[in-house]
């Protein structure tokens, strides 16, 4: 990885390719999953098991139109969960690959 | 369904869990949740631990709040760190200060997935010593005096507010913000000890108001651990938070002997689920009557019909416990008052005396110091004037 990523989260950008940041696990729960990252300490929570399994099969695919297509996203909630991973990459529980 | 409903009915681990290593204590709180003092004979050993903490791991666990006792004071304390780390169960411990020299400060600051919460009751000695007891206020600073030299970032200051360290917060914060640290206060409960001091100590109908005022200016900069959302009645905006009761649903509490309880604040029988020593600690979360029990939906009884309830959720189940009042009423601290007509009532009706903890670990009474003229006789029998000097 290039070290231009050090310090600010970057800007999302729908058409790169993300992965579930390396610090933090995920633990499936029926509304979802539980999300610890190990390096802030902090707890939150993926509220769709939808949202997980996109989370979770970004790391396979190119970027976030193809990653929603593979879990099959319909049209009308792209525009949620897209924004939903940008929100994910603020908080540091996906990062650029 | 909303997260908080998923919550109410239990998930198949918890989201965090209490973890208490040792009964055994070089203080004497006078609020101490679980009447630490002395070791009990009986406490997990150290494999019995990495057992836990195996499970734990499996169960996916990420977090335990170790406490005590002082955990510090147990010799395999710091194995059970770097274990519990190495097997992704990321820990933050709960400690007076007392083994927290410059050189542990130093690796704790070097070491990823570790907390330090630092108690103190005070921001000035006179107010922290009456209850933690002569020096610990001198200990606590010099914790984190070594903690913020050694570059750890964001350690936790533990404030049990009482009535007489509400005027303080202001204090607290400024402590806080001064280490780089990060303030927490959190509820007295009227539980192991507490329960001798609950009367004296907990903070006024007033001073309630201002923990709450102070909270909702205070914001995600101030900890909680969610145990204040009793006074989510007082004002329309809720605090941050999860604002329910966990106990038995997504929290729990593993006690130094192995026994699992539903929650740090209850600490008795009535509350006890099983032990992990006999199938582990996740037969006894999944299986337990009473956190089944607890994982139903709650009727709220007495307060159902109170406009507040939506807010307060009738409270702390460990605070009505100990003070004698119904689970299913108000908490003591109710800030519509309602519960002040049922604590009157508690100890003169049918349900006699409020339950009293009933597991002690306390070491005996100090020895008092002064002049044997002053001193009461041995036992009532012993009038001699020189009993006590042999």
């Amino acid at each position: 990885m290039s070290t231009e990523d050090s310090g600010a989260a970057g800007r999302f950008d729908p058409g790169r390719p993300y992965r579930l940041s390396p610090t933090v696990s995920l633990r499936p729960e029926p509304f979802g999953a539980l999300v610890y990252d190990f390096a802030t300490r902090r707890l939150s929570f993926l509220k769709t098991p939808e949202l997980v399994r996109v989370v979770g099969e970004l790391a396979d695919h190119p970027d976030v139109p193809s990653t929603l297509d593979a879990v099959g996203v319909p049209a009308g909630q792209r525009a949620r969960y897209t924004a939903a991973l940008a929100g994910l990459l603020s908080a540091g529980t996906i990062q650029a690959r | 369904m909303k997260l908080v409903d998923h919550f109410q009915h239990g998930l198949d681990a918890p989201i965090c869990l209490t973890w208490e290593l040792t009964y055994a204590c070089n203080l004497a709180c006078t609020h101490c949740l679980s009447s630490s003092g002395r070791r009990d004979p009986r406490e997990l050993t150290t494999a019995e631990c990495e057992a836990v903490i195996d499970e734990l791991q499996r169960m996916q666990v990420f977090y335990v709040n170790i406490g005590g006792g002082e955990p510090t004071v147990r010799p395999d304390f710091w194995h059970l760190l770097d274990y519990a780390v190495g097997h992704y169960v990321g820990v933050k411990f709960s400690t007076n200060g007392v083994r927290l020299s410059p050189e542990r400060a130093r690796s704790l600051a070097a070491t990823d997935y570790v907390d330090v919460q630092i108690s103190m009751d005070g921001a000035t000695p006179e107010v922290n010593d009456a209850v933690r007891g002569p020096g610990s206020y001198a200990m606590a600073m010099a914790a984190m005096e070594n903690l913020a030299a050694a570059g750890f970032a964001g350690f936790k200051i533990s404030v049990v507010m009482t009535r007489h360290n509400v005027p303080q917060l202001d204090q607290f914060k400024a402590i806080a913000d001064r280490f780089g640290a990060q303030l927490r206060i959190t509820r007295l409960r009227p539980s192991g000890r507490g329960a001798d001091v609950w009367d004296e100590l907990h903070p006024t109908a007033e001073q309630q108001l201002l923990i709450y005022q102070w909270l909702l200016e205070h914001g995600e900069d101030v900890l909680t651990g969610d145990s204040f959302f009793h006074l989510n009645a007082l004002g329309s905006t809720p605090l941050p938070g999860l604002n329910l009761c966990g106990a038995g649903r997504v929290v729990c509490l593993i006690d130094p002997v192995g026994d699992v309880y539903a929650c740090p604040f209850a600490i008795h029988d009535a509350f006890k689920a099983g032990n992990v020593r006999a199938a582990g600690f996740g037969s006894v979360w999944r299986t337990s009557s009473l956190f089944a029990d607890l994982r139903r939906p709650q009727t709220g009884g007495a307060c159902a019909s109170c406009s507040a309830f939506d807010s307060c959720r009738g409270g702390c189940m460990a605070a009505k416990f100990f003070t004698g009042l119904p689970l299913d009423g108000p908490d003591p601290e109710c800030v519509k008052g309602n519960a002040e007509r049922a604590l009157a009532l508690v100890g003169a009706g049918a349900g006699g005396a409020p339950p009293r903890p009933d597991k002690d670990h306390s070491r005996a009474a100090p020895v008092r110091l002064g002049m044997p003229s002053a001193r009461r006789p041995d036992r009532p029998c012993d009038t001699s004037p020189l009993a006590g000097l042999g």
